[in-house]
């Protein structure tokens, strides 16, 4: 995706910036940004190192077996046809778990294990079976509980009150999480009627 | 508004606090654990540092050459319909393409108005609140071969868009 917007947002400005004469702001933003880029990093080290650190402890502990079991009957609901497939189940919750931990690095490959185990389940197999919607959806829901890389950015340009958008970040993670659902609901209804097929 | 503010400071002190009495509660020797952690954090953040690098300089270009007032312009009138700030924009379009771009323009929004101003604390929501979309689709349905996916990126989208409206309205709300 990248390989397309990059040379875009890079042909585009840097071709308006010669035909009205920003060249001066153009060249010293050029090196303003690798030290912007630099600093974020920095401070993204700092950030993620801790958090990471933490979660390993966590994932060296029994609590993410406990946390897997009350997600349970969350799981039951949300996918009615794993029912019979307490293994898929338990892929599905762990890969929920590292989500909510913000182990992006763990949900993934998690994730994609479910997925896999879910196509040996799926009848028709070139479409997504129901389970397999509602597991994508869960997965561009951004359900981690705390939003590390924000605040590191926020830490990194000198914020009051670097964490302050905790509390907002989980008030619309769930006004999300609940459009997720009627839309993909709406779209599942249409589907089964036959109206829509792509 | 202060329960707001107490929830937010309180979440991440209280989560570390639990995550190493649970660690210590299991005899785990939580420090060793801990650096081994720490040391794969300097691995994932060394990887994604060229990227940023790249897209910083490309994002830092678009506004400094002043093509980025221009989009901003065109929008405004749009925008105003749904009451979404048309600065934040860039970010909107960018969030479920690319995680490290979207960060870049993140970035880019706070430091430019401000990161405590009210654009600032909406891009951050956004940011916090949202995934990259289509990435994520990409990669899981990819990953098993799977042609028909059944318009899951237009549900997903709207919900994107649910949330960035969202964003906008309870950090107006609190300010």
């Amino acid at each position: 995706m990248l390989n397309i917007v990059w040379p875009i947002f890079i042909i585009i400005s840097f071709s308006y910036a010669i035909f009205s004469g920003n060249l001066e702001s153009l060249n010293s933003s050029i090196f303003q940004s690798t030290e912007d880029a630099i600093n974020l990093t920095l401070s993204l080290l700092g950030t993620i190192c801790l958090w990471n650190g933490i979660m390993q402890i966590a994932s060296k502990t029994t609590i993410i077996d406990k946390l897997t079991k009350v997600l349970n009957p969350i799981i039951r609901v949300l996918f009615p046809d794993l029912k019979n497939n307490p293994q898929i189940q338990q892929e599905v919750s762990m890969n929920m778990i590292a989500n909510i931990l913000g182990l992006g690095n763990a949900a993934t490959p998690l994730g994609l294990k479910a997925m896999k185990s879910m196509q040996k389940e799926n009848n028709k197999k070139d479409i997504l079976s129901d389970s397999m919607m509602m597991f994508i959806v869960i997965n561009t829901a951004s359900i981690q509980i705390i939003p590390t890389t924000v605040i590191a950015i926020r830490n990194s340009l000198g914020s009051e009150n670097p964490t302050s958008i905790v509390f907002p970040v989980w008030i619309v993670t769930i006004c999300a999480a609940m459009a997720r659902n009627t839309s993909n609901k709406a779209i599942n209804k249409n589907y089964k009627k036959g109206e829509i097929i792509i | 508004m202060k329960v707001m503010n107490f929830v937010s400071n309180i979440a991440m002190p209280l989560i570390i606090l639990l995550i190493v009495i649970y660690g210590l509660k299991e005899k785990n020797k939580v420090f060793d654990t801990f650096l081994e952690g720490a040391k794969e954090g300097l691995e994932i953040t060394l990887s994604i540092f060229p990227t940023l690098i790249g897209l910083f300089v490309a994002i830092g270009a678009l506004r400094s050459s002043g093509i980025l007032d221009i989009i901003i312009h065109f929008l405004t009138p749009i925008l105003n319909v749904i009451h979404f700030p048309s600065e934040l924009m860039p970010l909107a379009m960018l969030r479920p393409i690319s995680g490290s771009s979207s960060i870049a323009v993140a970035t880019d929004i706070m430091k430019n108005y401000g990161v405590d101003s009210s654009l600032g604390i909406m891009a951050s929501t956004i940011m916090g609140s949202t995934e990259t979309t289509i990435y994520t689709i990409a990669v899981y349905t990819s990953c098993i071969k799977i042609k028909k996916t059944r318009w899951i990126l237009a549900a997903a989208l709207t919900a994107d868009l649910v949330g960035m409206l969202a964003s906008v309205a309870i950090c107006r709300f609190m300010s």
